[in-house]
């Protein structure tokens, strides 16, 4: 512990818990006025985001290796904080309509996008932790913030117990973990796990492997562990829903990522398997639940977790190809950063539709192509997209998976074709939305009064997907980015 | 190159696209500039699309022209490859000019429930997605555009279709993506298999000419991909959806679903299937041509029974398309002739067919063959008159455009490849299958001309004012109907253009 310590690797994350910091102090001032708390949080979202920016192309690390600013990181991070710009954005006429508790929501929030952001540089088992139970102590709060309803005491309650057992359930594996290899950081627990280990080591580690599995599986909501999903997403104010199906599942995945594919790599052929039949379950079940849905967040809730069933496919595909596991893991990581595009647009849709009917059933949409085309228009690309339909981003989104799992052979072929399969079940879902909205007639005929921060969220997310899907390349950089793997 | 030659095929296949996104941008209660503006831009689109078939060098034989090959997603070493031979132009010069004629149908004619300006803005995306499918010489590209066409066509059918339109409509969606998404899988097992990894369809066949392609990996593959052709086409047994979505979809989305999208699936066996994976199509020929024999004659008897005249129209199709892929099953240079000769007959005739109906069903508001009760001739000659002479093409009269492609075709099948030669019998058979189902279909045609055009008109109608064929009517059927003349009694005008590029096709498979 004699090194100093690199502020400048860490300053993205030094500014968000400054603001996170003064919009608590704030809020403790401004009586009336606490919506405020939003744009201050805005403020120091953009500072953070800029301070990232600077450390493009940097290679830093610091508190001994545990916190490491590489490529990948600053991808992550970018792609957190851009997140959290369009959740505030939807936020806050959401919260000032809905008279909740403002400063808090944004306080906790910001808490949550604060371990989001510190997820992608955690190099050790124990800031990887700290930083995944900032995501989610947080997100427990949000879900319950519509305290009126019974439902949203569901949600957090719910969400909370499941998180509960989980982080217990991962925490134990991590601890084997350190007691099989003797150290905590990631990339010394993959040489450790390379040499030969002995066969009681070897079960004791594999043991390990599997119960941080689990772990993750309840925060990125694969199946079995994804009942709480549903639930939780409708309980939830909308705008939180929207940051539980990106940030927090993305968060997870980040960290899945690197526990995979740099610490437990040379274990894959144990646990390559395993995601094979997790993302099978996940994405068929995910889809054919999906069908039934008749509110629109838990058709989202459904979709998301099918779609984490295509993003867990690339996991599956894990050799000791280093070639190959680069090419799965910028598939995976590609995945992610389209499908939080099209996620998040289509929860400012709803978000949007929320000021007019409580409960949300895909039925309130109906004809809303007539009352607000702009937004009849995005929500049909952002659904259409999710499907995976050229020419929009989530095509690419799925045509790399499909080209990594190709490209492995053998069990990838299989995998991809069980996953062409759940795509085209998924249309059907997909297209309920635009069918009410395009097919049938309006209820009432007024015209439809979005926000207008929800309308530009929206409007830039649909150009967005658009624009990746007619020139890829705009994502298919990221790919080189993964140098992670295979180091 | 010149500017010209690099360019010509992009903006003509990008300018509807324009178009649509201009139409979407005018205000929705200029329905007549909007109108004007489909004309405008498909109409420009079309003139570009001419000139460039005039520039055409139709002596070069096989060969690209108008070739642009440019940098597009290196980083998965997908390139903007595009050109245009003699397989493609009629396909693509048909798309510019049946979508430029709907347009002007769509002057006088918009289907219920109105929304000019969205039926246009999707009409002129589905005419980019279909344009561009037969100019893509790199499969991700051609893949991009194929698939464009689902959502429009969907729009299409689930907004302006008649009363079970929702269900027709997500019917093609599920089917389509059913196939495709296979296709898709083999495209990418193509790219791995091959020494360099490529997209690019010129490389992709010179690879598989060269033997590069194993049999196993060919025969798979294979099948992959002619599932997504094959829903397409549709060749039987999945034409299930084509009945459906030709019946509800508005007019204009029949005739260009019947005479182009259904091509997208044909062209797909010419263009990617046979020449990349020689091995495989030998291996699938007869069961392609047993699908075609079966799916000809079942047609047949499929229209004798219907009551809608839609729905007849619609299954007629499933036995010409049978044609179309019995002349590709051959593997002969006749054949494939044959078939796409089969295609733009089918595309210039069906595609009349359907507006006839329409305008049938614009004066009468019913299809059902009991109910229009006879006498069409009488109560409105000219379009009686045309829709007879149309029908008469599509039973294959010789003279007229639709007699080519089917005698062909079954002139090919007497004698097939020679890598097909231990199927003779098998081949004979099919010919004989086809040459009943070309009687068939004379017998539904003529029967249906007998119940609707003929006879008296009954009581019901007796005093409806109904117009006969409006000049719009006329102005977007004539170029039709003198090709369907032109190219029955000068059947070299197209095949003296496809024929080069086949005969180069032929080298693989002995003929």
């Amino acid at each position: 512990m004699t090194q100093a310590i690199d502020y400048h690797a860490i300053l993205p994350e030094l500014i968000l818990a400054g603001t996170i910091v003064l919009v608590l102090l704030v809020d403790a001032f401004v009586e009336r006025r606490s919506w405020v708390a939003m744009p201050l949080g805005l403020a120091g979202v953009l500072a953070a985001l800029v301070a990232t920016l600077t450390l493009i192309g940097a290679d830093r690390s610091t508190f001994d290796g545990a916190f490491r600013v590489d490529d990948f990181a600053v991808l992550f991070k970018v792609f957190f904080l851009t997140v959290a710009v369009v959740v505030l954005a939807i936020s806050l006429r959401y919260f000032r309509d809905a008279k909740l508790y403002q400063g808090e929501y944004y306080f906790l929030l910001l808490t949550s996008f604060l371990g989001a952001v510190m997820m992608p540089s955690s190099r050790d088992l124990l800031v990887l932790f700290i930083a995944l139970e900032l995501v989610s102590a947080p997100g427990f709060l949000m879900a319950a913030f519509r305290k009126g309803s019974l439902r949203s005491n569901e949600a957090g309650l719910k969400f909370f117990l499941i998180g509960v057992l989980s982080t217990a359930v991962m925490l134990y594996g991590m601890s084997l973990m350190y007691g099989v290899t003797g150290t905590t950081n990631l990339q010394q627990i993959g040489i450790a796990l390379g040499r030969d280990l002995a066969p009681a080591e070897e079960t004791l580690a594999l043991a390990a492997i599997l119960l941080i599995m689990v772990g993750f599986g309840f925060k990125v909501s694969a199946v079995p562990f994804q009942f709480w999903a549903p639930d939780t997403y409708e309980g939830s104010p909308v705008p939180v829903a929207a940051f539980l199906a990106t940030a927090s599942k993305a968060a997870g995945f980040a960290g899945l990522l690197q526990l995979m594919f740099v610490a437990f790599a040379a274990e894959y052929a144990f646990w390559a398997p395993i995601f094979a039949v997790l993302s099978i379950l996940t994405m068929t079940i995910g889809n054919f639940v999906a069908l039934q849905q008749t509110q629109a967040v838990r058709l989202l809730a459904y979709s998301s977790i099918a779609q984490a069933g295509y993003m867990l496919l690339p996991f599956a595909l894990a050799t000791a190809d280093a070639g190959l596991n680069r090419e799965a893991f910028a598939a995976a990581t590609n995945y992610l950063l389209i499908y939080a595009v099209m996620t998040l647009g289509a929860f400012a849709v709803v978000t949007a539709l929320a000021r007019e009917s409580r409960a949300l059933p895909i039925s309130d949409f109906a004809g809303l192509a007539r009352r607000a085309p702009l937004m009849a228009v995005a929500m049909t690309v952002f659904m259409v997209s999710l499907a995976g339909i050229p020419p929009m981003g989530g095509f690419w989104a799925k045509f790399f998976v499909f080209r990594a799992a190709i490209d492995r052979g053998g069990i990838g072929v299989a995998l991809a074709v069980i996953m062409v399969l759940n795509s085209v079940v998924s249309i059907w879902y997909y297209l309920a939305i635009p069918r009410a909205m395009i097919f049938q007639e309006p209820e009432r005929e007024r015209p439809f009064a979005a926000p207008a921060l929800v309308t530009g969220v929206t409007f830039l997310a649909m150009v967005a997907v658009l624009a990746i899907g007619v020139y890829p390349e705009l994502v298919a950089h990221f790919p080189p980015l993964s140098t992670l793997v295979g180091r | 190159m010149s500017t010209w030659e690099r360019s010509a095929i992009t903006v003509a296949t990008l300018l509807p696209l324009v178009g649509a996104v201009v139409i979407a941008l005018v205000p929705r209660d200029r329905d007549r500039l909007v109108r004007g503006l489909g004309i405008l831009f498909t109409g420009a689109a079309m003139v570009v699309a001419i000139a460039l078939a005039v520039d055409f060098d139709y002596g070069a034989g096989g060969g690209l022209q108008f070739e642009l090959d440019t940098r597009w997603i290196p980083a998965i070493s997908a390139r903007y490859h595009v050109g245009i031979d003699g397989i493609s132009l009629p396909l693509w010069v048909l798309t510019f000019v049946l979508s430029f004629l709907c347009a002007v149908y769509t002057w006088r004619f918009v289907p219920s429930p109105g929304k000019t300006k969205a039926f246009l803005a999707l009409t002129l995306l589905l005419e980019t997605g279909m344009a561009g499918t037969f100019i893509a010489f790199d499969l991700v590209l051609f893949f991009i555009f194929w698939e464009l066409v689902l959502v429009p066509m969907y729009f299409l059918i689930g907004i302006w279709g008649s009363a079970n339109r929702e269900y027709a409509a997500i019917k093609f969606f599920l089917y389509t993506l059913f196939g495709s998404v296979f296709m898709l899988l083999g495209f990418l097992a193509m790219y791995f298999k091959s020494s360099p990894h490529t997209f690019d369809i010129v490389q992709l066949q010179a690879y598989g000419a060269g033997g590069g392609f194993t049999r196993t990996f060919q025969l798979i593959v294979f099948g992959a991909v002619a599932l997504g052709f094959a829903v397409k086409v549709p060749m039987w047994p999945f034409h299930t959806w084509l009945p459906d979505a030709h019946t509800e979809a508005p007019t204009i989305g029949s005739v260009l679903l019947a005479g182009i999208m259904l091509k997208m699936g044909t062209y797909g066996f010419v263009r990617i299937a046979l020449p990349i994976l020689p091995e495989g199509a030998k291996a699938y020929a007869p069961w392609i041509g047993a699908l075609a024999a079966i799916a000809i004659v079942y047609a047949a008897l499929a229209c004798l029974a219907q009551k809608d005249l839609k729905r007849l129209i619609a299954f007629s199709s499933v036995g010409h398309m049978g044609f179309v892929m019995l002349g590709i099953a051959t593997l002969t240079e006749i054949g494939i002739n044959a078939a796409i000769f089969g295609m733009v007959a089918h595309g210039l005739i069906t595609g009349m067919l359907f507006f006839c109906v329409g305008s049938v069903y614009d004066r009468y508001h019913t299809r059902m063959i009991a109910e229009l009760g006879g006498g069409l001739m009488q109560k409105l000659p000219y379009l009686g008159g045309v829709f007879t002479f149309v029908a008469i093409a599509s039973l294959g009269l010789p003279g007229l455009a639709g007699f080519w492609g089917e005698v062909m075709a079954l002139l090919s099948a007497y004698r097939p490849a020679p890598v097909l030669a231990d199927q003779l019998t098998l081949f004979r058979a099919f010919m004989i299958a086809g040459g009943i189902g070309t009687i068939l279909t004379a017998g539904y045609f003529l029967w249906m001309i007998q119940r609707v055009n003929m006879g008296t008109v009954p009581e019901r109608w007796r005093e409806s004012p109904f117009p006969d064929v409006l000049a719009v009517e006329w102005v977007s059927w004539v170029p039709l109907l003198v090709s369907i003349v032109a190219l029955g009694l000068f059947p070299r005008l197209l095949i003296g253009i496809t024929d080069g590029p086949v005969r180069a096709l032929m080298g693989l498979f002995g003929g």
